[in-house]
């Protein structure tokens, strides 16, 4: 198995993980652990979102940049990893 | 005196353009001031002006235009990929995708993000930060003063208002609500009053959810609670329509002419059934008819409000009142104020109005069941709001106070047996709640200025909607105490439904004790009349002698008295001298005794 694998498999075994899903910078899911369309919909919004946070972030001041990403909402917390290339999505239900 | 002065100018010169140009004043006339005409007049003085010391205010009005929204959508398509790619075609994808999980870039960022996502998560699993203390222990709301915010006003956006009769909450949520408009005034509405009702979003005052377009307007506005697309009116030309609202605007079927009301079809309601296609409807021409809306060709049965079913005498309608639990009874409100308790399967057509419940001094608008009592139930009309047991036939068990205005409407809280509604004509709300005040409202609300006509409560009881005169329904959010259960509250409430009742029962008892009394008495009087009938042929004389010996009598047995007491107090002297002689007797006795 290869190394990202691994690490995906790492995270999905953490308590209250519901999904995994890499972007790349064009907002295309690469590899995802969600079915197709909830998928499609998670890349699409969670990367436009991401995108502006950063821009935001990078419009108050140009020195700084986005980090980190995490999305509470009533159901689960949706956290983001953002680089230069790819986004990494998770979904987790903290709750159980 | 006349001034005359003459301009010339050749026809030829006409519309010419004009040529202005200096020159010295002429004069054309002067008059000379006429000193007599001063005696004509009085000078005043001093003269009299009113001034103001406080600076002059005026008041402006703008109220801004409404502004209209609407939402729209658009659904995207999956994109973003490169060119070459079709994002539909799974072999293109997977290939692009195994190009890219290659990519030595990729595997370093993702151990790289990965590992930072895993300390959020662990994070999150150590620790909800978002942890809510204290949310099961129960907070008493007793202190809570009752009030009521209004959440929405919704207007009717026709040019020319028209009442709000009837609403109808979304059965499946409080997400809708159906609103029948019709002007109630007889020959009141113009040609260009609309005659549409419509259903409103709960969050959208702004325009109408759904439009209903009846042939006549709609008095009455039922949703179908086994199916929330079907909702049944009653029109103001008697007619019965029912909606479905996958279909549109227009309605699905509705009664013809001649089998329906004669007058507006005030109040129908659905009845339990198991195809939930049955409903029955009342109006002010006295009858009850049972329709199916699968067929709405002729009613399945009729009811005339009257005892013997006489149509000609039928009481009119105006309120209707059916309990699912209890199917086959069901109550009606007449215009003359009487509440009349029927039965549908009754076998014969006199034992099918089963009892009157006399009381209001106008038409009963409005008539419920309690929902955890269904024995009690509330009529409302004229100037009180009264809550009747349905044993006790000559009285309510409790009524409100006579309030100042009409009330149009009224109904009962459904999770709380001590809590109704009401609706008056000045523009209030009031909720009566019988466990805190007996005897005024806990809460009175102004809800618009104008006359309220109508009244609904949501299933929860949380929201209530209030339609006007004028058109407007106001949503109105209540405060928690009023809706949520009390503690120990069915039980109290039992208790005094039945203190009431008994107690009416004793006054019940005791008014026919004192009417049979006054029978009795009657009777007798009758009786004695018959003779003083005979009497009446004796001369005046006679009566004068008659007067004189019965004075006579009286003196006479009054003296025999006064001796007779004498005669006792002598007598009682006489035996006391007895009695003491014979002590003294008995005293020498025992002296000699002794001795």
């Amino acid at each position: 198995m290869s190394e990202v694998e691994e690490t995906l498999k790492r995270i999905q075994s953490h308590r209250g993980v519901q999904g995994i899903i890499v972007v790349n910078c064009e907002g295309i899911p690469i590899r995802t652990t969600l079915d197709n369309s909830s998928t499609v919909q998670y890349a699409g919004l969670i990367h436009q979102l991401a995108q502006k946070a950063r821009s935001t972030v990078r419009d108050l001041d140009p020195q700084n940049d986005l980090t980190f990403l995490r999305i509470r909402s009533k159901k689960h917390e949706i956290m983001c990893a953002p680089e230069k290339d790819y986004l990494l999505i998770c979904v987790q239900n903290p709750e159980n | 005196m006349e001034i005359v002065y003459v301009y010339t100018k050749k026809r030829s010169e006409f519309g010419r353009q004009c040529n202005f140009s200096d020159r010295p004043a002429e004069l054309h006339v002067d008059i000379v001031p006429d000193a007599s005409l001063s005696q004509d007049f009085v000078e005043r003085n001093p003269v009299d002006t009113a001034i103001q010391c406080v600076q002059e205010m005026s008041e402006h009005e703008v109220n801004t235009e409404r502004f209209e929204t609407s939402s729209r959508g658009i659904n995207h398509t999956e994109g973003g990929w490169p060119k070459d790619v079709n994002p539909q075609e799974v072999e293109q994808v997977t290939r692009y995708r195994k190009k890219v999980e290659k990519d030595e870039m990729y595997i370093a960022t993702i151990q790289q993000l990965g590992n930072i996502m895993e300390h959020c998560i662990k994070q999150n699993n150590a620790i909800d930060i978002y942890e809510e203390y204290f949310e099961d222990v129960d907070v008493d709301h007793i202190d809570e003063t009752p009030s009521a915010k209004t959440i929405n006003v919704f207007r009717d956006p026709n040019e020319i208002k028209r009442t709000a009769t009837h609403i109808s909450w979304f059965p499946d949520g409080p997400r809708k609500l159906a609103v029948a408009y019709c002007n109630l005034e007889f020959q009141g509405s113009s040609p260009d009053t609309s005659m549409d009702s419509y259903i409103w979003d709960v969050e959208n005052p702004n325009k109408p959810e759904m439009t209903l377009k009846p042939v006549s307007p709609l008095v009455c506005l039922e949703y179908n609670p086994k199916d929330s697309h079907i909702l049944l009116g009653g029109c103001y030309n008697g007619q019965i329509a029912y909606w479905d609202t996958r279909k549109g605007s227009q309605p699905v079927e509705m009664t013809p002419i001649e089998q329906s009301h004669r007058d507006p079809a005030y109040k129908a309601i659905w009845i339990q059934s198991k195809t939930g296609s049955e409903c029955f409807s009342t109006s002010t021409d006295g009858q009850v008819l049972w329709w199916d809306i699968r067929k709405l060709g002729e009613p399945t049965e009729k009811l005339y409000l009257d005892k013997k079913q006489d149509f000609s005498k039928a009481q009119g309608a105006y309120s209707l009142e059916y309990e699912p639990t209890i199917p086959t009874k069901f109550m009606v409100g007449t215009e003359q104020g009487t509440v009349m308790s029927c039965n549908r399967k009754a076998k014969t057509p006199l034992e099918k109005i089963v009892a009157l419940y006399p009381g209001h001094i106008g038409p009963v608008y409005s008539l419920q069941r309690n929902p955890y009592f269904p024995k009690n139930f509330l009529s409302v009309g004229d100037w009180t709001a009264r809550i009747w047991s349905e044993d006790i036939r000559e009285s309510s068990i409790m009524w409100t106070k006579q309030y100042s205005s009409y009330l149009t409407d009224g109904c009962w809280s459904p999770t709380r047996p001590a809590v109704f509604f009401i609706t008056k004509m000045d523009g209030t709300l009031d909720v009566w709640d019988i466990l805190f005040k007996q005897n005024d409202p806990t809460l009175s609300l102004q809800v618009c200025d104008g006359p309220l006509h109508s009244l609904r409560v949501q299933e929860q009881a949380k929201l209530v909607a209030c339609g006007s005169q004028d058109g407007t329904t106001t949503l109105l959010e209540l405060s928690e105490g009023l809706y949520q259960l009390q503690r120990n509250e069915k039980n109290l409430v039992t208790a005094m439904l039945e203190r009431e009742t008994r107690r009416e029962k004793i006054l019940e008892g005791r008014h026919r004790e004192m009417k049979l009394k006054e029978r009795t008495k009657s009777s007798q009087e009758g009786k004695e009349k018959e003779e003083a009938q005979d009497d009446l042929q004796e001369t005046e004389e006679d009566l004068i002698a008659k007067a004189k010996k019965e004075f006579d009598d009286i003196i006479a047995t009054e003296k025999k008295k006064s001796q007779a007491n004498s005669d006792l107090q002598q007598e009682k002297m006489d035996q006391g001298k007895v009695v003491i002689g014979f002590h003294l007797i008995l005293t020498l006795h025992e002296h000699k005794t002794v001795s």
